[in-house]
């Protein structure tokens, strides 16, 4: 019977593996996102209720309202969700991933990435760069007028840019970028070099003018996280692939709300297994500390469900420094994983480790017999709402959400 | 789940401190430098560092160190004790308990370590051999795993269920692959020594062993001789018991029959199952190469009427030595064994012992479990009775084996001292208790301890076992008593020791030390029935010998292993110039034996 589920895992992870992302175009996400309407906004990570929602999550439920004009200040935003009228939905229940909070409202321009080998799609947000933005919780006017700007004037040159271009090939984009230093979740510098030249003369042809290609090209080129949303909704994209396999133990979803960590299994349906969320560990940045922290936020784990991210730290050795390690840390964490994987990815690999590739396809079952859980590479939020990022550092998910699954599974097919 | 006791006194009065941590595993070796690091910690006069198994608990009540709390502590949970000076000493040292395990695991930087079979095999793909030494409840999945990955196993791990054993051995017999133990202490493959092995020559006698100790003692024979070892195989005590029916030791026979480097064969074994060694020695006899027998005497004289010619039979293990290297020279018509002498060093044996007191006894603690069973066999005539915890048949058990009665002949290395511990080869710690404790009592005459030295084994035993010798003799001559000290050192000067270093360092404590098992139990007899030194002056021990060359004792080999449990084993491996993974290994699941079960059903 154990036999069915080696075979149950290899399908799944086939599939995630073999999954061809592709950028196909930018829309509003009422029209793009399924199960979209006009009082829902969605977030990161596992179910949430406000009540036990954290500072960034609040803070940006409050700015999305705001955007949307439903509501024009904390009260007014905060009564509408307490009082139903504006529901809140994982962002993982409606093929979309969002980074940090991970708000989406149904007026915000988001990514469509299709998985080109199985037709699956998933969608991901636009990425506002560093500083008071919305995804740790900053809703000020400031971070409004910066939203109405990408949305207003960048999205819609973006979306022609990429349709100009046919498409971007996500994951080719990851496989060069991996050999450029990146590991797709912390590090993003290399694709994000790699997508805005590859935009760059479409956005030319395609805006009104020279001043705004100009400011869109500047904004995608300064800002070294702006392929991450494109990267998580591709990886959303090649996790949802693997969902779904009757038997099988593959990790299809992990992600934080900043209160509780959650995983999904691909035999386990839309099965959340949740527990309060760790602090990161890592290097906070001056003026912060360990104190200031919130836990671990974001939907931004999709990536090391895909097998990048600290999956693929090896490639990465820039950043060890976030967690004070050596560049050899950065191949161990890479091998230790491998301990907990089904497969090595066959489009990602490693230079560092003679091009091996990435390990890929978590195993509930490794997971539980070495007690070894993934790694996640994360940025630090602030627990208050709109300070915005204040370190970067390594979170491992709570053991007890793997054993818990396990359980699960072994109820669910009477093992 | 910690729990912290204290008992006799105030802060400023001696007391006694203990902590128990549930369901905490750690390799034996860690346990046993946090033990040190403890107990040379300031204020502390003594500490204990083990698992909660009921033959521990024991041992820390030898020493006064069992608190009533810990009387609860089951096998999987760890205690922590300390005698300290004050309360405040020993809340201090059980304080730097993390740190101190911490301090270890931060050394551990560099290249990977896996932490499976699995990974360790994609690391190391030519690896041929997979050394196995993790707590016995754990060894039978490591090695079913370790052969379903086409690896030969040396399963050092003791406490491994008979069933299981069955199993593996047809399993592996299945595959071709070869299963030596569980409780394989030594082999010796393409020039390595693996788990407890002496550096000795390569060379043309090939060895099946049953017995850990039994093979160095041969091994270390053959070499001393100018003989060396082509290949030495173990297959664990209880091999050729009817249960097993030699399935090591028949494969590994069929290999020495098969191997072009092996002219004369040893097998040596406690005595094993009629049958059994019917089934071995009809096998035996039709290899075509001469063989030499130890049952440590079992079949000595009385069978070798009915044996093949090619089987020649041994009473003790240096006799088997004095045999193959005499068989490996027999070819050669100018020289067999006895012409030509030969000793490593200019070094001659204790030509006698002092008469131990009337009304006094033999206290024989041994770490080497078929040393001690020769020496029970050896004795058997020579002396009136012999207690042991490991009994010939029909000989005296010790009703408590930490309690020795009359004569006595105690194997640390038992399964009852060893479980959650190290073995005394690597931890002189039980030995040098148990040595004292013997000092103290005035029914004690004379103690014997073997020294065994070699790759695996303790770094430098004469530096805690001479100083133990001194203190004991010193107790004893404070009584006003006489009490010689026999230590018989198994090793060769090749050995990462030195032998002659560890020689000097136990005579220097005043302890009489021969190089010779046989010799030395034979002159601790005499010493008690005063009928002299039998055989006081041996030609193999006299004389000069062929220089001992820089020989091919460090020859390179190509031999590539994997290592799962003891680190030790690793490094000597490594020094060896052997190619080796470590696998850092954790208990499935944690230890948590539910979930370890719905993984099993889950993997199946």
């Amino acid at each position: 019977m154990a036999g069915d589920i080696d075979s149950a895992n290899t399908t799944a992870v086939e599939r995630m593996t073999e999954a061809r992302p592709v950028l196909t175009g930018l829309g509003k996400a009422l029209e793009l996102i399924p199960g979209m309407h006009e009082n829902l906004l969605l977030h990161a990570g596992p179910p949430i209720a406000w009540e036990q929602a954290s500072g960034p999550l609040r803070g940006a439920l409050i700015g999305a309202l705001i955007f949307e004009g439903r509501a024009g200040g904390v009260e007014a935003a905060e009564r509408l969700i307490v009082n139903g009228e504006v529901q809140l939905a994982p962002c993982h229940h409606h093929s979309a991933v969002g980074p940090m909070a991970g708000v989406i409202s149904p007026s915000m321009a988001v990514y469509a990435v299709e998985n080109t080998t199985r037709g699956n799609r998933a969608y991901s947000n636009l990425n506002e760069g560093y500083g008071k933005v919305l995804r740790y919780g900053a809703y000020s006017e400031e971070v409004q007028a910066r939203l109405r700007w990408m949305h207003d004037v960048m999205a819609p040159v973006l979306g022609a840019a990429i349709e100009a271009c046919s498409g971007v090939d996500v994951r080719a984009l990851l496989a060069e970028a991996l050999h450029m230093g990146d590991e797709g979740h912390n590090r993003n510098k290399a694709g994000s070099v790699l997508f805005t030249r590859q935009l760059a003369p479409h956005i030319a042809r395609t805006a009104p003018d020279p001043a705004t290609a100009g400011a869109i090209i500047e904004a995608l080129g300064d800002n070294a996280l702006s392929v991450l949303n494109p990267v998580m909704a591709a990886c959303k994209a090649m996790a949802d692939a693997a969902h779904g396999v009757e038997k099988s133990t593959i990790v299809t979803t992990m992600a934080r709300n900043g209160t509780e960590f959650g995983i999904r299994v691909s035999g386990l349906g839309g099965r959340w297994f949740t527990a309060p969320c760790p602090q990161p560990v890592g290097l906070y940045f001056p003026g912060f500390s360990a104190e200031d922290g919130n836990p671990d936020i974001g939907d931004s784990t999709i990536t090391e469900t895909a097998g990048l991210g600290a999956f693929a730290m090896a490639a990465a050795p820039a950043i060890v420094t976030f967690v004070s390690g050596t560049p050899q840390d950065a191949l161990n964490a890479t091998m230790e994983m491998y301990e907990i994987t089904a497969a090595e990815h066959g489009a990602f690999t490693i230079p560092q480790l003679d091009f091996r590739g990435t390990p890929v396809g978590i195993d509930l079952r490794a997971v539980v017999e070495t007690g070894i859980t993934p790694r996640v590479n994360t940025g630090i939020a602030h627990r208050e709402a709109g300070v915005g990022q204040i370190g970067a550092g390594l979170v491992r998910p709570p053991l007890q959400l793997f054993t818990e699954a396990l359980e699960a599974f072994a109820d669910n097919y009477g093992f | 789940m910690n729990d912290l006791s204290a008992q006799d006194g105030a802060a400023g009065a001696p007391s006694t401190l203990a902590e128990v941590r549930a369901g905490a595993y750690y390799d034996s070796v860690v346990l046993m430098l946090l033990q040190r690091a403890l107990a040379g910690l300031p204020g502390i006069l003594d500490a204990g560092v083990v698992m909660g198994t009921p033959a521990n608990k024991e041992l820390l009540a030898q020493s006064a160190l069992l608190t009533e709390d810990l009387q609860a502590a089951a096998p999987e949970d760890l205690i922590l004790v300390v005698k300290a000076a004050s309360k405040s000493a020993g809340r201090a040292a059980l304080a730097r308990v993390d740190e101190l395990l911490t301090a270890r695991r931060s050394q551990q930087t560099g290249a990977y370590r896996p932490k499976s079979l699995a990974s360790a095999t994609r690391m190391i793909p030519e690896a041929a051999w997979v050394l196995i030494s993790v707590p016995g409840r754990y060894a039978a999945a490591v090695a079913r795993d370790a052969l379903n990955l086409g690896k030969n196993v040396f399963l050092y791990s003791d406490n491994v269920s008979l069933e299981d054993e069955i199993s593996l051995k047809e399993t592996a017999a299945a595959k071709g692959l070869l299963v030596m133990g569980p409780d394989c202490g030594t082999a010796r493959i393409d020039g390595v020594g693996l788990g407890f092995a002496n550096r000795v020559r390569r060379g043309k006698v090939g060895i099946v062993a049953a017995s850990g100790t039994g093979l160095q003692a041969i091994m270390v024979g053959i070499h001393r001789l100018g003989g060396g070892v082509s290949q030495a195989f173990g297959t664990g005590g209880r091999d050729l018991s009817h249960g097993v029916q030699a399935l090591s030791a028949q494969d590994a026979l069929r290999r020495l029959r098969d191997d072009p480097q092996t002219d004369v064969i040893v097998i040596v074994s406690k005595p094993p199952a009629k049958s059994v060694a019917q089934e071995l020695m009809s096998q035996a006899a039709s290899c075509n190469k001469p063989v030499v027998m130890d049952f440590i005497g079992y079949c000595s004289g009385q069978n070798e009427g009915d044996a093949a010619a090619n089987i020649h039979f041994a009473g003790t293990l240096d006799e088997a030595a004095e045999l193959a290297v005499s068989l490996t020279k027999s070819a050669d018509p100018v020289c067999g064994t006895e012409q030509r002498p030969f000793s490593s060093q200019a070094w001659a044996e204790p030509q006698a012992l002092p008469s131990p007191p009337p009304q006094s006894y033999l206290r024989a603690l041994y770490s080497g479990g078929t040393l001690a069973y020769e020496a029970l066999y050896l004795l058997q005539d020579a002396l009136p009775s012999v207690s042991s915890n490991g009994p010939l048949p029909g000989g005296r058990l010790l009703e408590n084996p930490h309690r020795s009665q009359g004569h006595t002949v105690v194997d640390l290395g038992g399964d009852a001292f060893t479980v959650g511990r190290l073995h005394p080869m690597l931890d002189n710690e039980l030995r040098v208790r148990r040595l004292l404790q013997e000092a103290q009592d005035p029914e004690t005459g004379l103690i014997l301890l073997d020294v065994l030295l070699g790759d695996g084994a303790h770094a430098d035993p004469a530096s805690e076992l001479a100083p133990a010798i001194e203190q004991g003799t010193a107790a004893a001559a404070r009584d006003g008593r006489t009490l010689p000290v026999v230590a018989v050192v198994i090793g060769t000067g090749g050995d990462p020791q030195g032998l002659d270093g560890q020689i000097e360092r136990l005579k220097a404590a005043g302890a009489y030390v021969f190089t010779r098992h046989d010799d030395a139990v034979r002159a601790a007899a005499s010493a008690f029935s005063g009928r002299g030194y039998g055989r006081s002056c041996r030609p193999s021990q006299l004389g000069p010998g062929p220089p001992e060359a820089s020989e091919d004792v460090h020859v390179s080999s190509s031999l590539a292993a994997i290592n799962v449990g003891l680190e030790s084993f690793s490094d000597s491996l490594r020094d060896q110039g052997a190619e080796v993974v470590h696998v850092d290994w954790r208990p499935p699941a944690g230890g948590d034996e539910r979930l370890a079960g719905l993984l099993a059903r889950l993997r199946q």
